[in-house]
């Protein structure tokens, strides 16, 4: 699907799902989750080659996503759902006891869609390149495609995997960050500057592109570009910045909401500002 | 008591044949390595298999987290370096990319334990069966000498499930028969006794070969089981042995700490209380060496398994 003004919809009410999971059991991370809405839904809705709602773990002829920052994981349910991998219905046990929408992504409950545990910060870059390593082996002409935050790049491990990547010439991987320049105890730049981030992944062998992740249009239009780039011998990285807390005013341009959840007001003025396009839960 | 020692041979040089042998029989092996490939003695594997071998650099974070995404994709990882590096430098990497998360991945880790030697304390991991054995769905696996670590090398790809499979750097006696199946989580009775039983696990296990020689020579008649498999233990076979002989001793090069005999311990804890002495390492960082001289200054002889069988039937 490329109508811009479907996938903005979609987008829509995952961020109606975010906050109402989020508050549903009042805890779990809306900001960098309503940040990254956008790209999801351009992700699972147009641009993965993918078998939903069939899934299954070694995810043979189709491309695969792995997200590392496991934290956002209320927009990946929410998506995941949505696009029909699970039912719609189960997006309010997140975060519940007995629930397979575990605080941070994990397969031991066999939600569909989670190919890998990730929560615990700078290990999905690793596993997006074994996966990708494993298709090429396979001669599996299809991408994977990782999501990171961007204060998770102060992770040492980024940077193994980010080395392994360029020296290598793992061309069928796209890893996106999230560039949203917030992390828990405030911007990035005050907590550890990333400094220039394009300029380090390119020293390590990266095709570079910046990108508007919350802008529909642009999205699709630099995914699509990416795609076009794959198989040519070098990974590439998506810089995409987002604005943490998209979609509701007061909880946009803070780290505040990184990790906490609406009390019943401000969900209510949330809810306001987003439109039911598709049908609560 | 007939323990014919075939040949004298590293337990590493093993993991290295058995994998080479998959790399014939089985093409969804892969093995990864951290800049350890002589050490591991991985070569013949990468000279076979170039495609399926992936050099990762010293980069043993990233190893872990690219073996458990290539699981995705049907291969059966196999990664090695120094024990030292595969459990307590990527412990997290484990515990969520590959355990909690129910990866396929072979853990294979050499030159453990004080055996190590002369590289000294930074490299002689006395903790990784406890930490392995705490991460629930591991299987942890510490065979005895070559044949043996061959065959587990092998038994282990046809498992489904992440394991850590550990052995070491010296020569030692190569007596298990190149023929003896193995069998994941059943022990292996050695010698039948009524005295005491030694259970032991790795290298200690000819240790304790050596042990019940000189306890026959005491007029001692000690039962000898090997314990490859740390996790799951074999309860059968443990409580139907010290059920038998009602005192027994655990022998491992490992801090006792998180180790075999803790594992025993717990299980006659629960079941059969019975007296137990334990041979193992008592809480101190090991040092520069030679293997032989380490294993005697941390107690870890086979005159230290005769006198603690003694002491065992002395408390019955």
């Amino acid at each position: 699907m490329n109508d811009i003004n479907q996938l903005n919809r979609i987008s829509t009410q995952v961020r109606r799902d975010i906050v109402r999971m989020v508050h549903a059991c009042q805890s779990g991370h809306p900001g960098g989750s309503l940040g990254c809405a956008d790209f999801l839904v351009a992700l699972y809705f147009s641009q993965l080659n993918h078998k939903a709602p069939h899934f299954d773990m070694n995810g043979h002829d189709e491309d695969l996503f792995f997200l590392s920052n496991g934290h956002i994981s209320p927009v990946l349910y929410s998506v995941l759902a949505r696009r029909g991998y699970f039912p719609v219905e189960e997006l309010k046990t997140f975060r519940k006891i007995h629930s397979r929408l575990q605080g941070h992504p994990a397969t031991m409950e066999h939600l569909p869609g989670i190919r890998i545990a990730s929560g615990s910060l700078g290990q999905g870059l690793s596993v997006a390149i074994g996966a990708a390593r494993a298709k090429k082996l396979n001669g599996d002409k299809h991408l994977v495609y990782v999501l990171m935050g961007d204060g998770e790049q102060q992770e040492g491990q980024v940077w193994e995997a980010a080395l392994h990547a360029g020296a290598k010439g793992i061309d069928n991987l796209i890893a996106v960050i999230d560039y949203n320049g917030q992390q828990i105890d405030g911007p990035v730049e005050k907590v550890m500057s990333l400094g220039d981030l394009k300029a380090k992944y390119e020293a390590f062998g990266w095709s570079v592109i910046t990108v508007d992740g919350n802008d529909m249009a642009s999205l699709l239009e630099i995914l699509e570009l990416a795609k076009s780039y794959a198989f040519k011998g070098a990974p590439q990285l998506l810089l995409m910045k987002t604005e943490m807390g998209q979609g509701v005013d007061f909880m946009m341009g803070t780290h505040k909401w990184h990790g906490s959840a609406p009390n019943d007001e401000q969900l209510a003025v949330a809810l306001a500002q987003l439109e039911e396009t598709l049908g609560d839960y | 008591m007939e323990f014919k020692v075939i040949n004298y041979q590293d337990t590493r040089s093993g993991f290295g044949a058995g994998l080479a042998e998959l790399g014939r029989r089985n093409p969804k092996v892969v093995a990864l390595c951290a800049d350890l490939t002589g050490s591991l003695k991985m070569e013949v594997f990468e000279k076979e298999n170039p495609d399926r071998f992936f050099q990762v650099g010293i980069s043993e974070a990233h190893m872990i987290g690219m073996a458990a995404g290539m699981t995705i994709g049907g291969y059966i990882p196999f990664t090695g370096t120094f024990a030292n590096f595969s459990t307590g430098r990527v412990y997290d990497q484990i515990r969520q990319s590959v355990a909690y998360s129910g990866k396929n991945v072979k853990i294979c880790a050499s030159h453990a334990g004080l055996t190590l030697g002369e590289d000294g304390a930074t490299h002689q991991i006395l903790e990784d069966i406890g930490m392995m054995k705490m991460l629930p769905g591991m299987t942890v696996i510490v065979p005895c000498d070559y044949n043996q670590t061959k065959a587990a090398t092998m038994a282990i790809a046809d498992f489904e499930g992440p394991v850590y499979l550990r052995f070491g750097r010296p020569k030692v006696a190569n007596f298990t028969p190149e023929d003896q199946p193995f069998i994941i989580g059943k022990a292996v009775l050695l010698k039948e006794g009524a005295d005491v039983t030694i259970f032991a696990t790795g290298h200690m296990v000819w240790k304790a070969v050596e042990a019940i020689q000189q306890l026959h020579e005491k007029g001692v008649n000690a039962e000898l089981i090997n314990i490859h498999t740390i996790k799951p233990l074999d309860e059968e076979a443990v409580l139907a042995s010290a059920g038998k002989t009602k005192c027994v001793v655990t022998a491992e090069e490992h801090q006792q700490n998180g180790g075999l005999g803790d594992s025993i311990a717990q299980l006659l804890s629960r079941r059969m209380p019975l007296p137990i002495e334990m041979v193992a390492v008592q809480d101190v960082f090991g040092q520069s060496g030679t293997p032989e001289q380490l294993l005697a200054e941390y107690g870890l002889e086979h005159i230290d398994i005769a006198e603690a069988a003694l002491r065992a039937i002395s408390r019955k």
